[in-house]
């Protein structure tokens, strides 16, 4: 079962907090002694999904392991903004290594707190898509494959972004980066298979796998708290739109997340064991379009030179999605 | 440096050194704009203000937001129009708020608990004289009284609430609801005699040495038209119907009863005698959409078996029947004469033309200016002879219960001014909220509650009120369907969204500051606020 949202107050649980709502059912984000894993001051660009994401994720883990938290940063943007030397935004025990080898730096860390007896202490590794579906993918594996006892938590804009929008494993078809066709018949990223790392992670049958978004808070709340109460490898991708990457207003970042998850293009799921459990549904669906549209690495798709025929096959994309994971069905969930 | 570990060389430090506000080229600022429900009210009462304290469930501090502006919630949350709910933006996104039935149950609930008002200002020693107790003047009277002042109401009539007593038939308006409220004001220390007609404002000034003057004569005179008539024929007009349902004698019109007019006066007039157990049939010159009465107003008159004859006039009335001339609307809209004629059976004929105000009491008082049958007043409300003010149907304006409370409150305002030798400058407008400015992703889907309308039978045939009330469950629910448009309610998103911890919250009924160290800029808070309370602004450079 997704979380479940209050019909009955003025704005449903879809705002992050709510006066009307008693403090035990309101979000972490909404409390005013909220851990700011990463405080002011770090230097992600305006309107970050990143950085927003990664708060929203590191403080749900704080607040459920009461603070007795380690965390391991692949190499990225979100290590790069939040630690310039000698400065650091994190106010969580926190530490880096190689871009490809966090999975494998957070088993060991879970393991020296294991031979160390302090079974209180959690063990969170994060990173970006890059670090975590290319270059830190064996390292992953390897970790899943051992049911190691870490939370992975990745966080997904869709490019290397820190080193200049480089096409991953993550970027979705057509989407243009430093990296793909500029021009052509089919510029921007081919139509191949990508690297679905959520599903990839579900092969390997750990105990829960899931996907959110930053425009989804109280989704990607519960879906944190819950892996925390669980024992062994785990893995989360967090949808964080990039306004640099993706060529959208800094103000857009949380409406490009609600209008991948409402068109379909990013399904938010999760999955114990290798099984799909629960779906968070589509509330109000919109035609890829609208998704697509306000981002300037699709803008080729639109104007005058457009490809429909482009589009279309995004929107097949979102409709197998939709299928798959019944993003639309009404019922028990 | 030899303190440090290996290869150390600088002191490790937090990233609030690094102040990432310069960066910024737009800031974000919260502000309150002005809610269309608010904008729209011709009382101007906070309504997003009330229904913020009734989201809470309470109902007291939401009734004492509200009585700041209005004093009658109970007859209002039954008899006004609702002008607010038409301009709720809710409307848009799927039904407009209940406003007219959440401010019912307040003024219910505050007579059922008997809450009282707040105590006056201390006196100020001055004298004002209020002519009418309709709810202009009580309006007034009441403003003038929580300010200090000492009023007093001469009413002509023998019970109070003027038009909301004689006007406006008891199905709509409970008299015990209506008493309960008049009561509540008068406990603030006003005077009020009956049976006092004023016959000439300065000798009654004088008289009972008032400094100050509120003119709220209603229009209780209905307006005639010539119909040649036989000396059989039984005509009378609309207000005199109506006000003698309040006596002892009731008015009698026969069986058939044919109402002329298509203004809610007409409707009225037909629903009450309906419920005597006559047959009423509405006679129009005009079409249905063309008619000045609410339409669902006309649509309760016809559930109860009103009968209307649109597009058509009365040529002629005599001993038992009238004849009627059918109309036909020419390009422009306007009804011209067809030819043909038809008779109708009627015992009487009720005019429901609109009404006039009685302004002999005016007579002889220097300055005045009356213009079609009103006071010509200032944009204070005062009419040209200093100290003598006027509003409700008196003064040139649309003629409800609503307005008339308006202008009781703003002619407090500006009496109190004007008493203390100075003028009352209304503070500058919000900004409106606009649909635009809303973020309704936040928003639930929630339908609007429905009030019950009383069974068809009985409203054919009692004066039981027709429209029930809301309970607390409901009520609190319709109350949370606000959308608190332009004004924050603490949700958090601003504090929620911000990828640089920029906001701070300041703990309940505090909501938030910015920290524009750090803020960069980005607009998210502005593009995630749900009721559009942030407003983003260039830098100056």
């Amino acid at each position: 079962m997704s979380f479940q949202p209050v019909k009955f107050y003025q704005t449903g649980t879809y705002t992050v907090g709510n006066r009307l709502l008693a403090p035990d059912e309101r979000s972490v984000q909404a409390g005013e002694l909220r851990s700011n894993s990463i405080n002011s001051g770090h230097r992600a660009c305006q309107g970050c999904g990143e950085a927003l994401g990664a708060r929203y994720a590191i403080d749900a883990a704080m607040a459920e392991s009461n603070g007795q938290l380690i965390s391991v940063n692949a190499t990225g943007c979100l290590e790069v903004f939040s630690t310039p030397y000698p400065e650091s935004s994190w106010q969580v025990a926190w530490i880096h290594s190689l871009f490809g080898n966090a999975p494998a730096v957070a088993t060991g860390v879970a393991a020296a707190m294991k031979v160390k007896g302090r079974s209180d202490v959690r063990v969170v590794a994060q990173g970006g898509d890059g670090g975590t579906t290319d270059i830190g993918f064996g390292c992953l594996s390897g970790m899943f494959e051992r049911n190691d006892d870490v939370l992975y938590i990745c966080y997904d804009n869709e490019a290397y972004m820190n080193t200049g929008v480089q096409r991953s494993s993550a970027t979705p078809p057509a989407a243009r980066t430093a990296t793909t066709m500029p021009v052509g018949n089919e510029p921007g990223n081919v139509f191949g298979q990508g690297k679905n790392v959520p599903e990839i992670a579900m092969a390997h049958g750990i105990p829960y796998v899931a996907t959110a978004t930053v425009a989804d808070l109280r989704d990607l709340e519960y879906k944190v708290r819950k892996a925390m109460k669980i024992r062994g490898a785990r893995y989360i991708q967090i949808f964080v739109p990039c306004p640099l990457g993706w060529g959208t207003a800094s103000h857009d970042t949380i409406r490009m997340a609600r209008l991948a998850k409402e068109s379909g293009m990013f399904p938010v799921f999760e999955a114990e064991h290798g099984e799909v459990t629960g779906v968070l549904k589509i509330r109000k669906q919109v035609p890829v379009e609208e998704y697509l549209q306000p981002q300037k690495r699709f803008a080729h798709l639109f104007g005058k030179h457009a490809h429909p025929e482009m589009i279309a096959r995004l929107q097949a994309i979102a409709d197998r999605n939709i299928r798959k994971y019944g993003l639309l069905e009404q019922g028990d969930n | 440096m030899a303190n440090k570990p290996f290869a150390i060389t600088l002191k490790a430090g937090s990233s609030l050194s690094n102040l990432t506000g310069s960066w910024r080229t737009f800031r974000p600022v919260y502000l309150d704009r002005l809610p269309p429900c608010n904008n729209a009210c011709p009382a101007g009462e906070n309504i997003q203000g009330w229904l913020f304290h009734a989201e809470s469930g309470d109902y007291e501090q939401a009734w004492r937001v509200l009585v700041e502006n209005n004093p009658l919630p109970a007859a209002m949350g039954r008899v006004c129009y609702h002008p607010c709910e038409t301009a709720c933006n809710r409307a848009q996104l799927d039904e407009a708020v209940g406003i007219n039935s959440v401010e019912r149950f307040l003024g219910d609930e505050a007579i059922k608990r008997g809450w009282k008002f707040d105590k006056p200002a201390p006196a100020t020693g001055k004298k004002v004289l209020v002519v009418g107790a309709g709810p202009s003047g009580l309006s007034a009277a009441y403003h003038l009284a929580r300010m200090g002042h000492q009023v007093e109401i001469q009413e002509a009539g023998p019970l109070a609430g003027g038009m909301m007593r004689f006007g406006i038939p008891k199905y709509r308006l409970p008299r015990e609801v209506l008493d309960a409220e008049v009561q509540r004001i008068l406990d603030l220390g006003v005077t009020l005699k009956f049976n006092t007609k004023v016959e000439n404002i300065q000798q009654s000034m004088q008289a009972g040495g008032f400094d100050a003057a509120f003119l709220a004569v209603g229009a209780h005179i209905g307006k005639r038209t010539t119909i040649p008539a036989g000396d059989a024929s039984h005509i009378v007009d609309a207000v005199s119907v109506l006000r003698s349902m309040e006596g002892e004698d009731k008015p009698m019109l026969g069986r058939r009863v044919v109402v002329y007019g298509g203004g809610n006066t007409a409707i009225d007039v037909a629903r009450t005698v309906k419920r005597m157990g006559a047959e009423p049939i509405i006679v129009y010159r005009r079409t249905r959409d063309k008619a000045p009465a609410h339409d669902f107003e006309i649509e309760e008159a016809l559930q109860e078996g009103v009968m209307i004859k649109w597009l058509s006039t009365i040529k002629q009335a005599g001993a038992g029947e009238i004849t009627v001339e059918k109309m036909a609307l020419d390009d422009k809209g306007f009804p011209q004469p067809t030819g043909e004629f038809e008779k109708l059976e009627a015992d009487s004929v009720v005019l429901a033309l609109g009404q006039d105000v009685d302004l002999s009491l005016l007579q002889g008082v220097p300055g005045l200016e009356v213009k079609d049958g009103v006071v010509q007043v200032n944009p204070n409300m005062m009419t040209g002879f200093p100290g003598i003010f006027a509003g409700g149907d008196m003064v040139p304006s649309e003629r409800t219960v609503t307005v008339a409370v308006g202008h009781g409150k703003k002619a407090a305002r500006h009496i109190d001014a004007w008493l203390r030798g100075a003028t009352y400058e209304a503070p500058a407008k919000h900004e409106l909220a606009d649909f635009k400015n809303l973020n309704t992703w936040y928003y639930s889907d929630a339908p609007k509650t429905v009030r019950p309308m009383l069974d068809i039978i009985r409203r054919k045939t009692s004066f039981d009120e027709v429209q029930g009330g809301l309970d607390e469950s409901n009520a609190l629910f319709e109350a949370r369907r606000c959308l608190s448009c332009g004004n924050c309610f603490e949700c958090d998103n601003c504090y929620g969204v911000c990828p640089d911890n920029a906001v701070i919250k300041l703990g309940p009924g505090n909501r938030f500051r910015f920290k524009y160290d750090y803020c960069k800029g980005c607009g998210l808070c502005a593009e995630e606020c749900p009721c559009g309370a942030i407003k983003m602004v260039a830098e100056e450079t």
